[in-house]
């Protein structure tokens, strides 16, 4: 039994702890003041990945998770789920907006390599691929999607509007979920690959956030847009046991990230909380909460707070990696990681005081920054549906 | 059993299995009539402090450097699962603890005791093998922190303050085992082996208003070639049944730990019965002038010591919150209000969801410190930071349990109340018991 970071993944998470310290934080405060302006750093940070991915087989993106690597002596494997939780706690200590900015890193690329045949997977290697799910009028329940997809010859006819795509507008192209017949449900929901430039879509607006601000956030119209039918992923059947599935299967995968950027945006306002409160805290953990100060005792149970959540995403990983079935869990880590980075990040703005509070200190963006975590790719409360649902044995339809 | 029987057992695991296996245990007396035929002791009103249990130990013999576990290598790689040793040993505890803690449990918590017979047949169990050395008969080579760790989620599973009560003496054998000098391993763990085993317990928490560890109202004072203890402490499990004592006191402005055989002129004990921990029969300890020889100090790693304290109680509190949650889940399929099972609803729902996720959260903290400890490496802020989750999380998911079980969960009709009393003593127990 041994919680400690895997030993072959030291030097990934020193490279991405350098990245987020010495490429994301010096243009943090940029990016978070000039909303929609495109992060050029990144590119050439890109590459860089792009590089390292090719030579280590290990990457730090979503489109690495779902098999494991190489084993250890007992068959247990340390593989890229850890790897990406790990590398993207590190980015996220740096900036959770500019990691989701990203180039070659969004869901979509998730979406494809989950989803995606053979020649789909060689043609789409090497571009950034949004996701686009969420309508005005459909959020948690993603089976009520209204978006079409009518064939028509060689190609399939969408019509509907996206809203709250992350990269919708940078990302090279769109994987966007449409319905090839509402009567049947959500089997005949499947995900179009759509890329920019065909004609019919348009990028309508980017939202104006209380955080990730450099992340763009598009809304996206179809309106008769043209696809190829082979940019359908997967297979056109509607097949009522597994078509949804295919793709809800991917976020047992995400979810985990989703936590592990949590667990860094909420460790980058605890480091600095230490940092700026250093005169005032016992060194070493030296007092039990009835024994220390108000402040001291609040740090450490926020820290406690936050090493739970960090091992909780380390085991969905871990489950992961070794292929054990994780879906429980990784809802387990997303729930507990969005609420507790929200709460650790909030806080700490509070123990800090006005210091916390103004713009000449990070920790209120990552208070902003944070919120986002508890809400999409799953809200909190579908976190708690999923979990609840799976112990106490009760379908979508009992419990609601 | 004696020494030269438990010389010739072969393998650790593998041994205790055997003799698990084989014996007739779960054949044996019905629990229930077992602790009917027991002395109902009752509570006890006010304190009437009494001598403690005494026991004569053997002269030390001759011995060179004090026995010491080693560590075992592990190799840098992040896994969870468990050695086919601690899963056996998992597998035996948790039927123990399903068949004979549990049914008992309730009980136990009226009588405020612990049964004779489950005592007995937890040592046929063996933990106590882990704690102490080959040299001292028992089979411990290798620091095994995680597989006692293991054992106490299982044994809390059952019952919490029976897992606490079993495990009291087998926490100073590990003090002993990790801290102790050649002269104290030689003259005190074997008697851990003998038959009837030696009971003994710690005794370090204080009855006064913000204990704090560090600064302990006990003292101990140099006179001659023997120290002189005062104080009083409280949190004793079964402390009117030790024979020997672990007690923290200050010496020069320091914490330190002494062994302090029962019987000593000076030293009384009486029930002190606690919100919970009922079956553990907790204790008041005075020490009135209480001498006992220089050689008795032990020279511990103090926060450490702490430390692996906390981490018990921890573990202990991973079982029984899982019990928790394994009972409120059908309660609350079953329970039918306003024509559908309230677990329909998300207020319940996620009142549930919560349990298991703190429960998780509780028992990575608890594995995390533990697979440190056991391997060596400084572990002081993770055993840190899992007591602090732990005691928070712990009497949550006990306070939850009896309201999800509404009225009903109030009574003792169920056991939540009973867990909702028992996992409150995270918070304000320090060192009761000792991986």
């Amino acid at each position: 039994m041994n919680l400690e970071n895997p030993k072959k993944f030291a030097m990934l998470v020193e490279q991405a702890h350098q990245v987020a310290e010495n490429v994301l934080r010096p243009i943090s405060r940029k990016y978070d003041k000039a909303e929609h302006a495109k992060p050029v750093e990144l590119d050439m940070l890109a590459s860089l990945l792009d590089g390292m991915n090719e030579g280590s087989g290990e990457s730090v993106g979503a489109s690495s998770t779902g098999s494991g690597t190489t084993a250890s002596g007992s068959g247990i494997k340390n593989g890229s789920n850890m790897s990406a939780a790990l590398g993207i706690m590190e980015m996220c200590w740096g900036d959770v907006g500019l990691l989701l900015a990203m180039p070659r890193q969004g869901l979509g690329n998730a979406a494809i390599a989950a989803v995606a045949n053979e020649e789909q997977l060689k043609r789409f290697k090497g571009k950034w691929a949004a996701m686009a799910i969420t309508e005005p009028g459909t959020g948690s329940d993603s089976a009520n999607i209204r978006t079409t997809a009518v064939k028509d010859g060689d190609h399939y006819v969408l019509n509907g509007e996206k809203i709250y795509v992350t990269s919708g507008q940078r990302a090279d192209c769109v994987v966007v979920w449409a319905t090839l017949d509402r009567s049947v449900g959500r089997a005949a929901i499947k995900s179009f690959v759509v890329e920019h430039g065909t004609p019919g879509m348009d990028v309508t607006r980017l939202e104006h956030k209380l955080g990730i601000k450099a992340s763009d956030t598009a809304a996206i119209t179809f309106t008769d847009c043209r696809v190829p039918a082979e940019n359908l992923l997967g297979t056109p059947e509607i097949d009522v046991q597994k078509g949804f599935a295919g793709v809800m299967q991917t976020f047992d995968n995400t979810r985990p990230l989703v936590a592990a950027m949590a667990v860094g945006v909420a460790k980058a306002s605890l480091d600095r909380t230490r940092e700026l409160l250093k005169g005032h805290l016992s060194s070493n953990y030296a007092h039990l909460p009835q024994n220390a100060s108000h402040i001291e005792a609040t740090l450490d149970r926020l820290e406690a707070e936050w090493e739970a959540a960090r091992l909780l995403t380390l085991k969905a990983a871990w489950m992961a990696d070794n292929k054990q079935p994780n879906s429980k869990e990784a809802s387990i880590a997303k729930a507990k990681a969005g609420r507790v980075a929200n709460e650790v990040t909030l806080k700490c703005v509070e123990l800090c005081g006005a210091v916390g509070y103004a713009e000449t200190e990070l920790l209120e963006k990552w208070a902003r920054d944070s919120k986002i975590l508890d809400i999409f790719e799953g809200t909190q409360q579908i976190q708690l549906l999923i979990v609840a649902r799976r112990l106490l044995g009760k379908s979508s339809s009992e419990l609601k | 059993m004696d020494i030269k029987t438990i010389g010739k057992v072969q393998g650790l695991g593998l041994a205790v299995l055997t003799r698990f296996a084989s014996s007739d245990l779960p054949d044996r007396l019905n629990v229930r009539q077992a602790i009917e035929k027991l002395l109902y002791q009752g509570s006890k009103t006010g304190f009437k402090m009494v001598a403690t249990v005494s026991r004569t130990f053997a002269p030390a013999p001759k011995a060179d450097g004090a026995a010491r576990l080693t560590q075992p290598k592990k190799d840098g790689v992040f896994d969870l699962s468990l050695t086919d040793e601690q899963q056996m040993v998992r597998d035996n505890l948790s039927r123990f603890a399903r068949e004979m803690l549990r049914p008992a449990a309730h009980a136990a918590d009226e009588a405020h005791q612990t049964p004779a017979d489950i005592l007995a047949q937890a040592e046929e169990l063996g933990l106590m093998y882990y704690a102490v050395p080959e040299a001292f008969g028992g089979m411990a080579t290798e620091n095994n922190i995680v597989t006692q760790m293991l054992a106490l989620e299982d044994l809390g599973y059952g019952d919490f303050s029976m897992a606490a009560a079993l495990f009291a003496s087998t926490s100073v054998a590990n003090v002993l085992t990790r801290y102790g000098s050649a002269e104290q391993q030689a003259k005190y763990l074997p008697a851990f082996m003998q038959s009837p085993a030696l009971q003994a317990a710690l005794a370090c928490t204080e009855p006064t208003a913000l204990f704090n560890p560090q600064q302990l109202a006990t003292t101990a004072r140099q006179s001659g070639d023997q120290y002189v203890i005062t104080g009083e402490k409280t949190l004793v499990i079964r402390g009117q049944h030790a024979e020997l004592f672990v007690v923290s006191a200050m010496l020069d402005g320091k914490p330190s730990l002494f062994i302090v055989e029962g019987g000593a002129a000076g030293l009384s004990v009486a029930a002190e019965p606690a919100m919970g921990l009922k079956a553990a029969e907790t204790a008041r300890l005075k020490l009135d002038q209480v001498s006992v020889p220089a050689a008795n100090r032990i020279d511990a790693n103090y926060q450490e010591f702490l430390d692996l304290g906390a981490l018990a109680f921890c573990a202990i509190a991973v079982g029984t919150a899982k019990a928790v949650l394994d009972y409120v889940v059908p309660y609350v399929n079953d329970r039918v209000a306003f024509g559908e099972p309230i677990s329909h609803r998300q207020g319940v729902a996620f009142m549930v969801a919560d349990i298991a996720i703190e429960l998780d959260a509780m028992q990575m903290m608890t594995w995390r410190a533990c697979a440190l400890a056991e391997a060596g490496k400084p572990f002081h802020r993770e055993a840190h930071l899992a007591r602090i989750l732990c005691s928070e999380k712990a009497m949550k998911i006990g306070t939850d349990s009896v309201q999800l079980l509404g009225g009903h969960g109030f009574t003792k009709e169920h056991p939540v109340e009973r867990w909702y009393r028992d996992l409150r003593c995270l918070a304000v127990t320090h060192s009761s018991l000792s991986l």
